[in-house]
């Protein structure tokens, strides 16, 4: 059994922080503004694309997922992927009535 | 060289083990609200104009300044977290109430937007929105319901918080315990001695005889750098971890309710 | 009367410092339901699942009676209707979904790993105060105000939107007790990442303790999607948000895909551990090492993952779009094999094996049997132009009461004759328990399988009343619930009085062929489980016992 004594690994830097948080600031403007134009039926597609990305940089660095051994990347992507597939199965019904 | 460290009765912790213990009930926060997504999704694709009217009526303005505020509030939560692993406990305390205050102006900002929703009648099971077409009402119906959702998870993060400020103000700390069984007899006869840095006895206990039954020591300590250890910040941590996830429900909330105009 | 030991040649310190001695600053009844030892918590889920069962069992005794003949005999409609919820809702959400892991694998989980308790004890604690107060709250349903909920215990909209009866709160209740199982998914699957004794690698752990594990899983991803299901029901009954109302441009179906995307996997939940506990009943009880062990190990897994893809199948006349049902339709057939792998592998292990036929291998033979019936019958219910004809009939209450209760429930009756000595350290009287496995055989299936034909020829689930046609094989049904009853009575009534008055048996491997962990402490285990933690050398059912010598 593989206990760890303690793990003090070097402390990410506080910049690391500050520069995530100003990349989400402008990933936030950026969907706003977006928003503001037309993109038809795409434009659900872009929001939940940055929306995505925005999730994924406070994941890997706020929540330190980067950092973090395989077994938390999996346990992430199973239920990402189970909620995806929960809703693309219900949508085989929905888009076909 | 420790030895009363090491007989003394020690509470192993797990801190990996706590971690996936927090993580998993992340998910459980994300399948939560995945329900949701999935009656919005499939809403949204029935009745896509509707949703596309009733998108207009919220206030993007609000929206995207709560957006900005819980991003800023998790950029704190992350300080808070990196100001206990650089040793410098007045800065984590600063940015665990910078983070609550943060929750709380998030909260107040709620509070006056579905103020002047409900004033204008636009409520679930209203008559104004009985007179919309179906499509508005069930997408204010998810709104209300979504947001209220995320609004209770964000209270319940500020109690949390705020209890972990007291939790970090009492670290670092270490405890000792010695009783029966376990360690107890090793110090039966002898007495604790606290010794100065000149190496003189500063204090001394009573001789430890048999009417002693446990004794337990309370270490607390100055809060220098190489006194902090990660794992005794264990629920800080978790919480931090807590606090990004709703951060990250309202990520996708935003765009989903207030940007599809 | 069968070859285990029971001798009073205990080891060293077996009965003086067992759990059930250890002092704490509690006594009597606060000393367990404020204990965080995980032996304890698992007695007292068993203590209060097997006394709802009691309950759920007495509900459909009443409703047999109601059905031995056509028209009113002993309840109004709306009574029946109530009744058979309330059944459904006891049964599934009381007794079969803790099922097994709450309460054996409970007791179990840490022995089989070597560990000294779970990951998290006081979550540990707190799932079962939980239990507790959800199941007090569901019980207050049943008496309060508006009546007991009369939806069924799937709470279809919108009809359970517009009821008057309790729905919200048992709605409510549900949801306390999804929590409940959710803490303990997630502890139990922290416990086997991070507790294992050193030397057991995945592919060594016991196959109890696999079920227990892919279990873990299914609670903590499906189980919140019904939370969120049941509080959108709370809030459209007190709010009226539309989003399951037709009258406001809901879509009732939705409802369905929400709650069966969680109930589907729900009965894996409950079956699972149930076959964790038949593999080990099997190779103890046959004297060998499970045949196809990664097979078995890897199917629970597979059903875990498939599990959770089939749930529309329960709607395909509900309104569902073709290409749905073509879809779920396959995906059912699929999730049948790893159920087949299992079987298959326990019949390997019994062909040659040195069968002992103690009453745990007979309720696992029993379960083998009924277990293929169920499963063959799901297959033919997957089949949508067979489904069109048997959906809502009682050929779908035969094949789940098949799987659940002459499955599941099968199982466990098994499973705790199987670790009776090791909980007690007490020997159950044979000839009665084997008296009771009988009368439990013949009525069970004298009471269901007449019901697969009942179906076929058309007679509809939840009707109180019925054509006169039906009649003969419904009285024989009826008949087979009496002596199913009194087989049930005589067990449970042989394990209670074996409490007290079994054979006393504290050596650590009464039944002779125990090869896992739990069999290499005394029985009651101490406290800590383990004087020492073992280093694990080989795989789970190796050739060498680890009982006493």
């Amino acid at each position: 059994m593989d206990r760890d004594h303690d793990e003090q690994h070097e402390p990410v830097s506080y910049g690391v922080y500050i520069l995530t948080w100003v990349t989400l600031l402008v990933l936030t403007s950026i969907t706003v503004t977006v928003a503001g134009m037309d993109f038809g039926s795409v434009s659900v597609f872009v929001a939940l694309a940055i929306a995505s990305i925005k999730a994924t940089v406070v994941l890997y660095y706020f929540m330190h997922l980067k950092y973090e051994s395989k077994l938390f990347h999996v346990m992430l992507y199973v239920v990402l992927v189970t909620l995806v597939i929960f809703i693309g199965l219900t949508f085989t019904d929905i888009l076909f009535r | 060289m420790n030895t009363a460290h090491s007989v003394a009765l020690h509470h192993h912790k797990d801190y990996t083990g706590s971690k996936i213990g927090i993580w998993l009930f992340l998910m459980t926060e994300v399948l939560l609200f995945g329900g949701m997504f999935l009656l919005y999704a499939v809403y949204r694709s029935n009745y896509a104009e509707d949703f596309h009217a009733a998108a207009n009526e919220l206030d993007t303005l609000v929206g995207t300044v709560n957006t900005m505020i819980l991003l800023t509030s998790s950029l704190t939560m992350a300080l808070s977290i990196a100001g206990i692993h650089h040793g410098n406990r007045k800065l984590a305390i600063i940015m665990l109430i910078l983070t609550v205050i943060f929750g709380g102006w998030f909260m107040v900002n709620k509070y006056f937007e579905w103020g002047a929703k409900i004033a204008h009648g636009i409520y679930p099971g209203s008559e104004v929105l009985g007179h919309h077409p179906k499509g508005e009402l069930i997408f204010f119906g998810l709104y209300f319901t979504m947001t209220g959702l995320h609004g209770v998870h964000v209270i319940v993060g500020m109690i949390l918080l705020t209890v972990m400020i007291f939790k970090v103000l009492n670290q670092p700390r270490k405890k000792f315990e010695f009783v029966d069984g376990m360690g107890l007899e090793r110090v039966l006869g002898g007495k604790f001695i606290v010794k100065g840095k000149d190496g003189g006895e500063v204090w001394s206990s009573d001789e430890l005889d048999d009417s002693v039954q446990s004794v337990k020591i309370d270490v607390k300590y100055w809060p220098v750098k190489k006194r902090f250890r990660i794992a005794d910040f264990n629920q800080l941590e978790n919480s931090g971890l807590y606090w990004h996830i709703v951060d990250i429900i309202w990520i996708f909330l935003f765009p989903l309710f207030y940007l599809i105009t | 009367m069968g070859n285990h030991v029971i001798t009073a040649d205990t080891a060293a310190g077996a009965s003086e410092t067992n759990f059930y001695h250890v002092k704490s600053r509690w006594s009597g009844l606060a000393a367990w339901i404020f204990s965080t030892d995980h032996k304890r918590i698992g007695l007292m889920y068993l203590f209060l699942m097997l006394s709802f069962f009691a309950v759920g069992v007495t509900l459909g005794f009443l409703l047999r009676m109601e059905l031995i003949a056509p028209g009113r005999n002993i309840m109004s409609a709306q009574t029946y209707n109530s009744v058979f919820t309330v059944h459904g809702v006891i049964m599934i959400f009381l007794f079969v979904i803790p099922g097994m892991s709450a309460s054996l694998g409970n007791f179990f989980l840490p022995l089989q790993i070597g560990a000294k308790d779970v990951m998290f004890p006081r979550l540990n604690l707190l799932s079962w105060w939980l239990f507790l107060i959800g199941s007090i709250l569901a019980v207050t349903s049943l008496f309060a105000g508006g009546g007991a909920p009369d939806t069924g215990w799937t709470f279809y909209a919108p009809y359970s939107i517009r009821t008057g009866t309790n729905v919200t709160l048992a709605a409510f209740a549900v949801l306390v007790l999804g929590f409940s199982s959710i803490l303990t998914g997630l502890n139990f699957v922290t416990t086997v990442h991070r507790m294992r004794a050193p030397g057991m690698g995945f592919f060594r752990l016991p196959l109890f303790t696999w079920s227990l594990y892919a279990t873990g899983w299914i609670q903590v991803i499906a189980t919140p999607v019904v939370g969120i299901t049941l509080v959108l029901i709370m809030v459209e009954r007190t709010l009226g948000i539309g989003v399951f109302d037709p009258a406001k441009g809901g879509d009732p179906i939705l409802y369905q895909h929400l709650f069966w995307i969680y109930s589907h996997p729900a009965v894996y939940i409950m079956i699972l551990p149930a076959m964790g506990a038949v593999s080990e009943m099997i190779s103890v009880h046959s004297r060998r090492a499970i045949f196809g062990y990664k097979f078995i190990a890897m199917s629970s897994v597979a059903i875990a993952l498939f599990g959770s893809l089939v749930w529309a199948h329960h709607m395909s006349v509900s309104g569902n779009s073709v290409v749905a049902n073509f879809i779920f339709s396959l995906l059912t057939m699929i999730v049948a094999i790893p159920s087949a792998v299992k079987i298959f592998n326990w019949v390997a292990t019994l062909y040659k094996g040195s069968i002992a036929l103690e009453t745990p291998m007979l309720f696992a033979l029993q379960f083998i049997f009924q277990f293929m019936i169920a499963g063959l019958t799901g297959m033919m219910i997957g089949v949508l132009s067979v489904d069109v004809h048997v959906h809502d009939t009682y050929f779908i209450v035969a094949h789940f009461h098949y799987t659940m209760f002459g499955g599941m429930v099968m199982a466990m009756f098994g499973a705790m004759h199987h670790w009776f000595p090791k909980m007690f350290g007490r020997m159950f009287h044979q000839l009665p328990s084997k008296i009771g496995w009988f009368l439990i055989f013949v009525g069970f299936n004298t009471l269901y399988l007449p019901m697969f034909i009942l179906g076929w020829q058309g007679m509809p689930r939840r009707y109180y009343d019925y054509l006169p046609e039906y009649q003969n094989l419904q009285v024989l049904s009826t008949v087979g619930s009496w002596i199913l009853i009194v087989g049930i009575i005589i067990m449970i009534a042989n394990l209670l009085h074996s409490l007290k008055h079994g054979h006393a048996c504290t050596v650590n491997d009464p039944w002779g062929g125990g090869r896992t962990l739990e069999w290499s402490v005394p029985s009651p285990p101490p406290l800590e489980n383990f004087d020492e933690i073992p280093t694990i050398t080989r795989d789970a059912y190796h050739a060498e016992r680890t009982g006493a010598r």
